[in-house]
């Protein structure tokens, strides 16, 4: 026998609630559609993405192209692919599939539903049993390859920390340019780091960490993940804006609107 | 010092009903539930509304309090703006009884399908041992009150009425404190995918939001099952590693 609810002919938004739900939604939805609409340009350009503008030595890669592989590679040009392209796939699979993320698109973007105890109108729901949802469940492989895309955002954090005045040998240095690249860095290692499926890889799927093999050294990290893994939606956020910033940082200086001062 | 405020409180049963307004005097320190004693006392002897303890602990005077699901006894007026109506309803993914009480047994037919607690063998010395902080993680899920508050603002449940395909997340938390035990044997994987219908879920933690015990369901429950059906029927190679590596997984 089917199950009736007085909720489920509800019309999209009707609810008895009198706080302001549908703001944070609505925050959410904004940002999303302001960070996809810049990103999609950016990744667009193949161009400006580096600091100083196309020198083979530069101090700042806009994370939107690191890896930069058609450096490493210079034969995948022949794809006539944007550069961005084979990088900005891994983060969007990552993000899309995280926990966290999940919530904030099927509430902002999906509105499934827009809010708690809020009306969402008659339609038909599978959720995550059935295609593209089902998807979701392949977090853990984009988490192995973003760790990857991690280590070369730390390549890229040391890288800079150095300069190159009038095309010498490099400096130790450190600008504003710098200061945002290492937010971006620090801030997608605590989100990767705080992940649901990296917590449940390193200790979280164990029920006995007494009987398990390194089940002492298992709960420790367990323990430590799950304490950053209470911050992963600050974190989530945090990264996606310092991500787009420092794009956007880099690609002006390199267009010359802005200038990067140097501290030393 | 008490004040005059205006409540709006539905009355009815299957058959139909509507909101319906009443003055009160609330008095300092009293919680919504008091209101509606009062309001019982003195205006509508026949409305119905369920209650035990007062105290946040038995779970059964769930409602909804200007649209939110909320124990009425842990709702305090003074959290009210002054003059604000305050409106209160039953839960709406059960069948309405009368007034504020709700049929929650589908609740209790759910329970019984989970496997209980089934101890692994003993130990060579004779006994069953575990250590304190391997028992920490599923005190949590004994938090539980049962105000089934979680399974109320589930929208699986509560907009789409999928009762016999989702077990919803109070019995996600009953499941997880099994599969996490350390002393459990049995394997409940194959239900919670197949029947609990966990891939229903779309982690949107409005279990988590209302949760009076602040159980983290979602992030502590839920996701960890989802990752361990994941595990079982979603990753080759997370497979493929267990067969070399072992580990204390049942």
């Amino acid at each position: 026998m089917a199950y009736t609810t007085s909720a489920m002919k509800d019309h999209l938004g009707q609810t008895t609630r009198s706080d302001t739900w549908w703001l944070n939604p609505a925050a959410m939805a904004l940002t999303f559609v302001v960070f996809v609409i810049y990103a999609t340009w950016a990744a667009l350009q193949s161009d400006f993405y580096t600091y100083p503008r196309g020198s083979e030595h530069y101090t700042y890669l806009s994370p939107f192209y690191s890896p930069p592989f058609q450096e490493y590679f210079p034969n995948i040009n022949a794809f006539k692919i944007f550069p961005a392209f084979w990088v900005v796939w891994l983060p969007i699979a990552f993000r899309l599939t995280c926990y966290y993320g999940r919530k904030a698109y099927f509430r902002s973007i999906m509105m499934s539903p827009p809010a708690c105890a809020v009306g969402k109108g008659e339609r038909g729901y599978r959720g995550e049993t059935a295609l593209p949802w089902i998807l979701n469940n392949m977090h853990r492989y984009f988490l192995y390859l973003i760790a990857v895309l991690v280590v070369f955002h730390w390549f890229h954090f040391f890288q800079a920390f150095r300069f190159f005045p009038d095309h010498r040998a490099a400096e130790f240095g450190m600008g504003v340019g710098t200061l945002v690249i290492v937010a971006d860095t620090v801030l997608l290692t605590l989100y990767v780091g705080s992940c649901h499926s990296f917590r449940h890889i390193i200790g979280g799927n164990v029920d006995c960490f007494s009987c398990a093999r390194g089940g002492e050294l298992r709960h420790k990290s367990w323990k430590g993940v799950s304490w950053l893994n209470q911050y992963h939606n600050l974190f989530f956020w945090a990264s996606l804006i310092t991500v787009g910033f420092a794009d956007l940082y880099i690609r002006m200086c390199a267009m010359g609107i802005w200038t990067d001062v140097r501290f030393f | 010092m008490s004040n005059n405020v205006h409540m709006r409180v539905f009355r009815g049963d299957q058959t139909g009903g509507g909101f319906k307004d009443y003055q009160v005097q609330a008095d300092e320190g009293m919680v919504v539930l008091d209101v509606i004693h009062r309001i019982q006392a003195e205006q509508a002897p026949d409305l119905s509304c369920r209650w035990n303890c007062k105290a946040g602990k038995c779970g059964s005077c769930s409602a909804e309090v200007n649209g939110k699901p909320k124990l009425m006894c842990m709702t305090r007026m003074d959290t009210f703006t002054p003059g604000q109506t305050i409106t209160v309803e039953p839960i709406k993914t059960f069948p309405l009884i009368k007034d504020l009480v709700t049929d929650v047994s589908w609740n209790f037919q759910v329970n019984k399908k989970i496997p209980p607690f089934k101890p692994r063998p003993k130990n060579p010395d004779g006994t069953w041992r575990m250590m304190q902080y391997e028992a920490d993680r599923v005190q949590e899920f004994r938090k539980c009150i049962e105000c089934f508050l979680c399974q109320d603002v589930c929208h699986v449940l509560r907009n789409h009425g999928k009762h016999e395909d989702f077990f919803g997340p109070r019995f996600m938390v009953r499941l997880a404190s099994l599969e996490m035990h350390p002393l459990d044997a049995a394997d409940r994987l194959k239900l919670i995918k197949e029947i609990g219908g966990i891939g229903f879920c779309n982690i949107t933690k409005c279990c988590t939001e209302v949760c009076p015990e602040d159980i983290h369901i979602t992030d502590n429950a839920i996701i960890p099952l989802k990752e361990r059906v994941a595990d079982r029927f979603y990753d080759p190679l997370t497979r493929l590693f267990r067969i070399f590596a072992g580990g204390g997984q049942k």
